[in-house]
This record gives structure tokens, sequence and C-alpha cells, in this order.
């Protein structure tokens, strides 16, 4: 009993850690390769969730709904619409430093919180939308389970594969080359503006379908499902713990920061009920710590981004 | 509707709000023009102070205005300490590291106040207050106290940078920080001064914000977008134009009721931001674009 409990949770674990990575491979995009403030990822994560929920659950009274699309559909539109919220805030605020983007991010978020809440013919509102359709989801539970974590796990694979592609790509080099000087960059031709807005776009596509992969695996989503501060701070210390620039660090991040996260949330169920809410704010305390320490200690990440040629030999001769 | 209607129900509570907003603003105006990087711990730090004005008040049984001071100071303390511990070190980095190292801060400083306070709304005084009637026009005292306050504090922050050796220095650092340092100006002093300013008069908003609604861990966070679009919108690095922003973002926001449904009247700080950076990015009074 206690092993298949473990298994199971393990399945479970699997399957968080796989849609995180998802996230942490979005914004490696926008911040590792392009250097993009993006504060707002909760917001894009639930226009995602959002989206597929819509396209593919069946009707129900008083809401938009009951397109019941096949699933990959609704994954391609949940892409597509947090796409779409992408590019006129990327549009608006590229031009500037990305403090301003940050700014503007956290404001998407805030509204999109609003609409998600008050806009009961989109959302549902507080009840949220559910009998949203599980690939697999038939089967009994530990199979649907495995089978659902083969998907997520497949999905890394190719957006993993896909980025990493990018990474050494003409694209990946013009894109760091934009980031380490922009006007060197500008100098040489490249429309910074631009190409920004293709970062910010593409990472955002890939938050809104982690997003969508989290609202299949819950078979639902309401508006309490993830608290937006803490999600969108979680991936962030993944992508800087892994190795920001770095894709297997995003990965090797959001595995290590999920662990932690949720094994030290069972430990401090165990506490007594006063203690056990004190304790989930302390966590969170820890975890903005551990972001100030791996800043200064260790910035570059767990794996630091690869650099090409002897760059790096050269920094250590001088030292 | 009436006018005085208008007045009593959209303006002076929005007038009210601006004041609140344009003291955070006017420290978000100064950080970002003199240490030249967005700080997202701001609204937490006004958090931060309002519930150690509570502790003060709850304490001593001293009224919140009273408490305020101890709150300004407990405040600057703690944003001067934030800035030694966890800001100097990432000074030599591109600033955005910092940003984002104020995100984590904003994380930090709310959940300090979450074990401490716990997450329940309280309030400094218990009881409904009645507005007084002026020629019709129907005002609470701690409405007045706060438009006074607000006044009175930015009033004397102007006169300081203005006159003294130290504002004067601020300023330089703000409009040339290469040429500033070339002339001997202590870069630290300057900062920590900043920090002290700018802690003051978030736990000022925060204390005002508490004075007039109710304390909640959260209530800085939703002030940290209002406060940001005050700043832009006066122009960055501008003080009068920090409080100009503040009172427009307020009161925009109270009126913002009239066409929207009340849900979404968040949102209109976030509409003049986007606005602002489409049509004029340096702001009403000409500040400063990083």
């Amino acid at each position: 009993m206690e092993l298949i409990g473990l298994a199971n949770y393990a399945l479970f674990m699997g399957i968080f850690i796989g849609i995180y990575a998802l996230l942490a491979l979005g914004l490696n995009i926008q911040w590792g390769f392009a250097g993009l403030f993006n504060a707002g990822i909760a917001g894009f994560f639930a226009v995602g969730a959002y989206t597929s929920a819509i396209l593919t659950s069946p009707s129900a009274d008083g809401r938009l709904g009951g397109f019941e699309l096949p699933f990959f559909v609704g994954w391609f539109g949940a892409m597509v619409a947090a796409a779409l919220i992408a590019w006129p805030i990327g549009k608006i605020c590229l031009r500037f430093r990305s403090d301003y983007l940050a700014i503007a991010t956290i404001g998407v978020a805030e509204i999109i919180r609003l609409v998600i809440k008050s806009e009961e013919v989109l959302t549902n509102g507080a009840r949220g939308i559910t009998n949203i359709p599980r690939p697999f989801g038939d089967l009994p539970y530990v199979q649907s389970q495995l089978a659902y974590l083969a998907i997520v796990a497949a999905v890394l694979v190719v957006a993993y594969l896909m980025v990493q592609r990018q990474f050494n790509a003409p694209w990946g080099r013009m894109m760091r080359a934009i980031r380490d000087n922009e006007l060197a960059a500008r100098a040489m031709g490249k429309n910074v503006e631009y190409r920004r807005l293709e970062a910010f776009i593409f990472g955002a596509a890939l938050m809104g379908l982690g997003g969508a992969l989290f609202a299949h695996f819950n078979r639902s989503i309401t508006p309490e499902a993830i608290d937006p501060m803490v999600a969108t701070f979680l991936v962030w210390i993944m992508l800087i713990l892994g190795g920001s620039g770095n894709n297997k660090g995003a990965i090797l991040g959001a595995t290590v920061v999920w662990i932690i996260w949720s094994v030290s949330e069972i430990a401090t169920d165990q506490l007594p009920h006063e203690y056990a809410v004190k304790a989930k704010y302390i966590r969170l305390f820890l975890i903005g710590l551990m972001l100030q320490l791996v800043l200064r200690f260790r910035p570059e990440g767990i794996l630091p981004e690869p650099l090409r040629g002897d760059t790096r030999t050269d920094d250590n001769a001088v030292k | 509707m009436g006018f005085l209607e208008l007045i009593n129900f959209y303006v002076i509570p929005g007038v009210v709000l601006g004041s609140i907003y344009a003291l955070g603003a006017v420290g978000i105006t100064l950080v970002f023009a003199i240490l030249r990087y967005a700080h997202l711990a701001h609204g937490d730090l006004a958090t931060l102070g309002a519930f150690l004005a509570l502790a003060v008040v709850t304490a001593l049984g001293l009224p919140p205005l009273v408490a305020l001071p101890v709150a300004m100071i407990g405040t600057a303390a703690v944003a001067v300490g934030i800035d030694k511990a966890f800001y100097e070190h990432l000074r030599e980095r591109p600033k955005i590291v910092t940003v984002m190292a104020s995100l984590g801060i904003a994380l930090m400083v709310r959940s300090v106040v979450q074990v401490v306070w716990g997450v329940d709304s309280e309030s400094y005084v218990r009881g409904i207050v009645r507005p007084e009637n002026y020629f019709g026009l129907r005002i609470k005292d701690r409405e007045i106290y706060t438009v006074v306050f607000m006044i009175g504090l930015v009033g004397v922050l102007q006169l300081f940078l203005v006159k003294s050796k130290w504002g004067k220095a601020m300023r330089a650092m703000s409009d040339n920080p290469n040429l500033a340092l070339l002339s001997g100006i202590d870069n630290k002093k300057v900062v920590m001064l900043t920090w002290i300013i700018a802690g003051g008069l978030c736990a000022a908003a925060g204390v005002f914000l508490g004075i007039n609604t109710e304390l909640k861990s959260m209530m800085g966070w939703h002030m940290l977008l209002p406060m940001f679009a005050a700043a832009i919108l006066g122009g960055v690095g501008r003080v009068e134009g920090a409080v100009l922003g503040g009172l427009i973002v307020g009161i925009a926001e109270e009126l913002s009721v009239l066409v929207l449904p009340s849900e979404y009247k968040a949102a209109m700080a976030f509409v003049i931001l986007l606005f602002m950076l489409l049509v004029r990015p340096t702001g009403l009074l000409r500040g400063k674009v990083l």
C-alpha cells in the first residue's frame, strides 16, 4: 500500500515537473535568450489553461463552450491565445528597457485574473470549468496517470529539441548578441524590437501550452487553482537556479525546485494546523531568500550557459 | 446624477486614493531615476509600514497618525537594510538583475507580514466614521489628513531636493551619474538617502491606505501597478510629476466605475500605463526614459 502510494505520488510529481519544465523553457526563451523580464508567467499560463478548457469541454449552461474539440486542438489554441496576448504587450513595451516589460506583465497577469474572476460567460467565474477531457482519462487510475506522464514527457522532449535547436541556430546566436550588446547588434542591422517580440511571443506560447497541460491533467480549472505570484516566482527560481540560457538547466531547475517545494509541503502539512498555515509563508520566505542567495553566489546557475570558444579560460587567465 | 454627487462619491475618494498613490509613486520615481531600476518590492514595503504602525497602535493605544513617524522610520531602516543585504552587491551587474531580486524581496517582505500578523483584514480603529458636511461636500476627517499630509511630506521633500546639499547631490545623480561621481559626490550616501526617503514615503502610503480602508497582507502588492502608472504618467524622476500622476490615476480609477464594471477598477492603472508608454513615454512633465 505504502509503496503504491509512493509510486502514485512520484507519477504525480513527474507530471508537475514536466509542466513546470515547459514553463521554465518558455521563460528561458524570454530571459535566457533575449533578456526579457516576464513577471506575469501565471497570466499566460491561465490564458492557455482556460482557452484549451473552453475549446475541448462539453457544453454547460451559462458559459461559452461545448465545442468538444480534440485535446490537441485545444493545446494548439492555448499556444495561439497566449501568443496573441503577448503580442500587443511586447509591441508596446519592448522598445524600452526590460523594467517596463516587468511592470506591464505584472499588470497583464492582474487583468487576466480579474477577467477570469468576473467574466462568467467565458470562464464560469469562481466555479471554474470542469469536465475537461483528459487524453487516456478513461483508463484505470494508475495507467491513466502513466499515460499522461508519457504525453507530458513527449511534449517536453519535442519542445526541448526545438528550443535547443534554436539555441545553436543563427536565430539563437542573434538573440544572445542582442541581449549582450544591443547597440552592436543594431549596428549589424538586426531589427532588435522585432526579434525581441519574436522571443517574447514564442516564450508566451510555451507558457500557454503548460497551462493547457495543467488544465487537462486536473480535468478542471478554477481561479483558485494556482496562486499567480507563487507560480510565477517558482518558475523564475527554477530557471535561475538551473541556469538561465541553458535549456537542460531549465529542466534540471524545474526538477530540483519542484521536488524541494512539494516535499517541504508534505513536511509542513504534518505540523499542527496553526503552524502549518504559518509554515506555508515561511516556505515562501525561504524560496525568496534562495533566489537572493543564487543571484549573489551562483548567478550562472547549476548548469551555466554554454559559451563558445575559449572565452571562459581567458576569463580565468585574467583573474 | 448631480454635480455634487459626482464630487462626493467619485472625485473626493479619487483624490484621497490618488494622494496615497502619490506618496508611493514619489519613492518609485526617485529609485527609478537615481538607482535606475524598477523596484517591485515597493508595494510590499508599504504593507510592512502599515502593519508596523498597527503594532504601535495596538501595543501603545496611540492613534495611527502618531504611529506614522514610527512606521516611517522603521520602514526606512528596513529599506536601507534590504539595500545593504541584497541589492548592493548587484550594483555592478545589469540593472534588470536587481529588478528580479526585488521581486523576490516583495515575496519575502509579504511572507514576513503574513507570518507575524496573519492574513486576515485588520483596521486601526473600529467603528464607522461619518463624513462632515462642508457646503454640501461630504468629507471625512481622515480624508483631509491624508491629503494634507501628502502635500506636507512632498513639500518638505521638494524643499530638501532643491535647497539642501544632499538633495542637490541626489538630483545630480539622477541627471548624470558619471558627472556626479566625477565631481566627488558620495554614491553610497546618495543611495542610502534615497532608500530612507523611499522607505519612509512607502510607509506613509501604507498607513494612509490602512487609515482609509483596511489592512491586508496583499494591500501593497495591489498598489504596485497604480504607483508605477503614476510615476510613469508624471515622468520618471519628477517628484511633482509623481504627485500629479498619482492624483490622475486615483481619480481615473474612481471615475472608471461610471463606465466599466467595478471589478475592473484596478485595470485603469494598467490602461494608463500602456497608453503613456505608447504615446508619450517621457510622461506629462518630461521625465527620463530608461
